[in-house]
């Protein structure tokens, strides 16, 4: 098997943890930032944070695809499930809040819903029911779309139509560069995103803000030397972009994935929940698709909405500002059963993923 | 979402394979987004092979990583 064994191995885990301790500056303090739901969850199940020197912090940015799904638009699906459209989504975004009700809560008011897994499956679905109207909700960073875009240049079933909800990750990664009091020293990149837009996208991160950047696996490893390679940079006051992830990541990314978005998509500017409107954060049909965009087919714009219930604190656990443990409805009236905010919601969330390593002692 | 899993290609039909995760798990995915062969490694991303995994790459890493760490180990005060 490619991935596991060799990146788990405990010896060289060991050698990469005395390598850390080695390289990490004496006196500073050092804050790390990844920008991945996986990697989070790779940090929070093998207790990476229990490994590292005291000054050394990791936290968590806005990595979590479902976590950032703005109010308004999971409003837009509630309000086309209401009106009798089938929404066919991933799973994940059933019990994420909008304003006032998730999807989940539309389908105990006699909405139709259906969970898929893939775009492939909302096509196949349509086509099998060609008296139902459906509109396939379409979340996920530059990983997820492309396979939207393969479906919709293929011209689907006209019963089928796209709410997109995609959104970029670097904008969101130059957001947090915004954020005057977080003090970011690095950046751990996301290695699946990365497969598809390779390393070109992240070098305005070392070049304009002088910012270590690290694109990163998900294997244990990949994480320990990611965190090496970011303090190595900082203790010799380098700036540079590596791949950390070069069994799955190239320079160029995966150029069929960029030709089939460049022709699906036109980028535009996006909200971010709790974040507000990011500039050309946002993936929008390309005219040529227009008669397949939920938005225009059902002549609905929802925009505002209430991202944030009352106490929540996800705007602050989505840029790593606070961590789940520091919210007061942590664990409390938010939990992986209950959720309150999408953080709790989502496999990927934050708070999602520690509630769920509480019992692993290290975790955190 | 954002999790893609690592899987072994078994056979080849036109866009979709048959993929292997391990554990006797196996799953059609579809194949447009690669140019991969049967008995290469991709990562599954909802539905789709959105990368062949490099295995030559994945051993020179690691023997890289373990490289550094002697040297750099070694010359440690």
């Amino acid at each position: 098997m490619i991935e596991g064994k060799g990146f788990r191995d405990p010896i060289l885990a060991n050698r990469i943890i005395e390598g850390i301790r080695r390289v990490t500056p004496k006196n500073d303090n050092v804050k790390i930032c990844h920008v991945c739901g996986t990697h989070e969850w790779t940090i929070s199940h093998y207790g990476i944070r229990s490994l590292l020197p005291e000054n050394v912090e990791v936290i968590a940015g806005p990595g979590c695809p479902v976590c950032i799904v703005p109010a308004a638009e999971i409003d837009e699906a509630v309000h086309l499930a209401l009106k009798g459209v089938t929404i066919a989504c991933f799973g994940d975004v059933l019990r994420v809040p909008g304003s006032e009700i998730s999807l989940l809560d539309a389908k105990s008011r006699g909405a139709d819903l259906t969970v898929v897994y893939s775009a492939m499956d909302a096509v196949r679905i349509a086509e099998k029911n060609p008296s139902k109207d459906f509109v396939f909700f379409a979340i996920g960073f530059e990983t997820t779309a492309p396979s939207t875009a393969i479906e919709a240049i293929k011209k689907p079933p006209k019963n089928l139509s796209f709410l997109i909800s995609h959104r970029l990750i670097p904008p969101a990664m130059e957001f947090m560069l915004g954020i005057g009091d977080l003090h970011i020293d690095a950046f751990i990149a996301p290695g699946h995103v990365s497969t598809i837009i390779g390393l070109e996208p992240y070098e305005i991160f070392p070049k304009v803000y002088r910012m270590p950047t690290i694109i990163a696996g998900f294997e244990p490893l990949d994480i320990l030397m990611a965190i090496y390679m970011a303090l190595k940079q900082i203790s010799e006051r380098k700036a540079t972009l590596e791949n950390e992830y070069k069994r799955a990541v190239t320079w160029k990314g995966n150029l069929k994935a960029k030709a089939l978005m460049n022709r699906a998509f036109r980028v535009v500017n996006g909200a971010w929940r709790g974040l507000g409107r990011l500039p050309d954060s946002a993936l929008k049909l390309a005219d040529e698709f227009i008669e397949y965009d939920a938005r225009e087919k059902y002549g609905i714009k929802i925009e505002g909405g209430r991202d944030i219930p009352p106490g929540c604190q996800c705007h602050l656990v989505i840029i790593g500002k606070i961590k789940p443990t520091e919210c007061p409805l942590f664990m409390k009236s938010c939990t992986p059963q209950k959720p309150v905010g999408s953080c709790m919601v989502s496999s990927e969330g934050t708070c999602r993923i520690w509630a769920r390593s509480m019992h692993l002692k290290f975790a955190h | 979402m954002c999790l893609a899993v690592p899987a072994r290609v078994l056979e080849i039909n036109g866009d979709l394979a048959k993929v292997d995760f391990g554990g006797g798990i196996t799953r059609d995915v579809n194949i447009m987004l690669v140019d991969v062969n049967v008995g290469e490694y991709v990562l599954v991303h909802a539905g789709y092979a959105i990368q062949v995994l490099d295995e030559k790459e994945a051993e020179e890493t690691l023997a890289l990583w373990r490289e550094i760490m002697e040297i750099e180990g070694a010359e440690a005060p």
